[in-house]
């Protein structure tokens, strides 16, 4: 590869996305007037606990009645303080999430220092205005965006629209087809003192109920050992719930409710 | 009308080479070397702000010496490069042979086609996935010329004395605070001593993060100068 010089004036700076364009990797053009069925990815959620955020997604992708991934991770972490869910077309989500992996990595290297968590917010809301074209084509992409603000040591939320609205949140967020049943809960469950672990259990059983009412969300799976993506962002940054602890908190979930996974 | 002075090849060539080496002996001087958990890099700075060693990618780090803006643009060359790779392919895809050989074009365009040659020096060091055996230390000159260097290496002024000192010293498996002392202790040389604060030491270490470089504090680097 030749190594991408720009003339002073001419210069993409720090901006990932204007590079790729510059060297030829632009977005697709979509034919105008045609919508594409795509997988779709569902429901996300965040919470803020005393001190930080905790994410989850479920798993599933659909196409239509089809359920076309089982294991899809909509649940990624951006940064080491930072975090981005999301929900819409499955495809060009991933894509603006490793776009915006790779944005605040670049930022950080070329500028000698990182972007602030609000910065970030505002990165990733001009990446979804970006998608307007294709979410007018059925391909948009929801993301919600977590992280610990490390400049006032306290967590913070954005929700998005699909046009790149973008919303800081108090308490908490969801997006997809099944946020409005995992919003109930977490607005029924959410109090201003919740410690992590209380709100893991409120983001586990807010998922529950998601999928147990919307069926383009997946519940846990037990026979395949397949849980939500739950992620904790602190002032010690992101960590993933593990599988162990997820399998327990729905195992004790089922048999509050009267069944049984023996 | 007037015709040009006919200058021989060699000595146009001695000329621009010349007037590189006066721009670079001009700064400081930085010396990178290995150690039991990857590559240190160690240069004599006394900007708190504005770097020599930074991160190019996530097992690679660039060095500069040399006239700041010009290795500045390399540096931010190097991270787009790299960035795009990565992109375009796999993040695995993207190591310091290539970048070395990318850099060698531009270094080399610009010492023979270009207004000036420019006043750098460059290294481009990668730490290796599975162990010290695939560490790689590439030293680029103003001219292009590329040199694989496979324990330590020192750019800028004086750096024949200062390579010298550091070969001499060098050892297998050194512990960090041992290569720390020695990279100082080569810039320096007898009868002089570079404080703590201008320092400038960061480090690529293979921990088994996907970012290996690591740019060490201020308190750090007076512990390991500490007797």
């Amino acid at each position: 590869m030749v190594m991408p010089v720009f003339q002073p004036g001419d210069d993409p700076g720090t901006d990932f996305p204007m590079l790729l364009q510059r060297a030829g990797y632009g977005p697709v053009d979509l034919p105008s007037g045609t919508t594409i069925d795509t997988p779709h990815a569902t429901t996300c959620v965040a919470v803020r606990f005393d001190n930080g955020v905790v994410m989850a997604g479920d798993r599933r992708a659909t196409s239509g009645h089809l359920i076309s991934h089982r294991t899809m991770e909509k649940v990624v972490q951006a940064d080491r303080h930072s975090g981005v869910a999301i929900a819409g077309a499955a495809g060009p989500a991933v894509d603006m999430i490793r776009l915006f992996q790779v944005q605040l990595e670049y930022y950080e290297k070329v500028q000698g220092s990182a972007l602030s968590l609000e910065g970030k917010a505002n990165q990733l809301a001009s990446m979804v205005r970006a998608n307007v074209p294709a979410a007018m084509q059925g391909m948009g992409v929801v993301p919600i965006f977590a992280g610990f603000d490390v400049r006032r040591s306290i967590g913070r939320l954005w929700a998005y629209d699909m046009l790149g609205g973008r919303y800081e949140e108090r308490e908490h967020v969801a997006t997809g087809s099944g946020s409005l049943h995992a919003s109930t809960v977490m607005k029924v469950g959410y109090r201003s003192d919740l410690t992590r672990d209380d709100a893991v259990e409120l983001v586990t059983r807010s998922l529950w109920e998601a999928a147990d009412a919307d069926s383009a969300t997946g519940g846990p799976d037990m026979v395949r050992g397949i849980y939500p993506v739950v992620a904790t962002i602190d002032s010690d940054g992101w960590s993933l719930v593990g599988d162990d602890e997820l399998g327990d908190r729905y195992r004790t979930l089922i048999e509050q409710m009267g069944g049984s996974t023996s | 009308m007037s015709m040009p002075y006919y200058v021989a090849p060699e000595q146009a060539m001695t000329d621009r080479a010349d007037f590189a080496r006066k721009g670079i002996a001009k700064g400081r001087a930085l010396v990178a070397l290995r150690y039991e958990h990857g590559i240190v890099l160690v240069a004599e700075n006394t900007s708190q702000s504005l770097r020599k060693v930074s991160e190019i990618y996530d097992r690679i780090a660039f060095a500069g010496v040399g006239k700041y803006n010009e290795f500045d643009q390399l540096r931010v060359a190097g991270i787009r490069s790299a960035e795009l790779t990565g992109y375009q392919y796999s993040r695995d895809d993207v190591d310091a042979r290539g970048l070395a050989n990318d850099y060698a074009q531009l270094l080399g365009n610009a010492f023979t086609h270009g207004m000036k040659p420019m006043e750098v020096e460059i290294l481009v060091a990668e730490v290796g996935v599975e162990g010290s055996h695939d560490d790689q230390i590439f030293h680029i000159m103003y001219d292009g010329t590329v040199i694989d260097r496979p324990d330590t290496c020192a750019l800028g002024g004086e750096s024949d004395a200062i390579s010298n000192r550091l070969s001499n010293g060098f050892a297998e498996g050194f512990s960090l605070v041992d290569a720390i002392r020695l990279g100082v202790s080569s810039l320096s040389g007898d009868g002089r001593s570079i404080s703590a604060d201008s320092l400038e030491i960061a480090i690529l270490e293979r921990n088994g993060d996907r970012r290996c470089f690591r740019r060490l504090e201020a308190s750090e680097v007076e512990a390991a100068l500490q007797e």
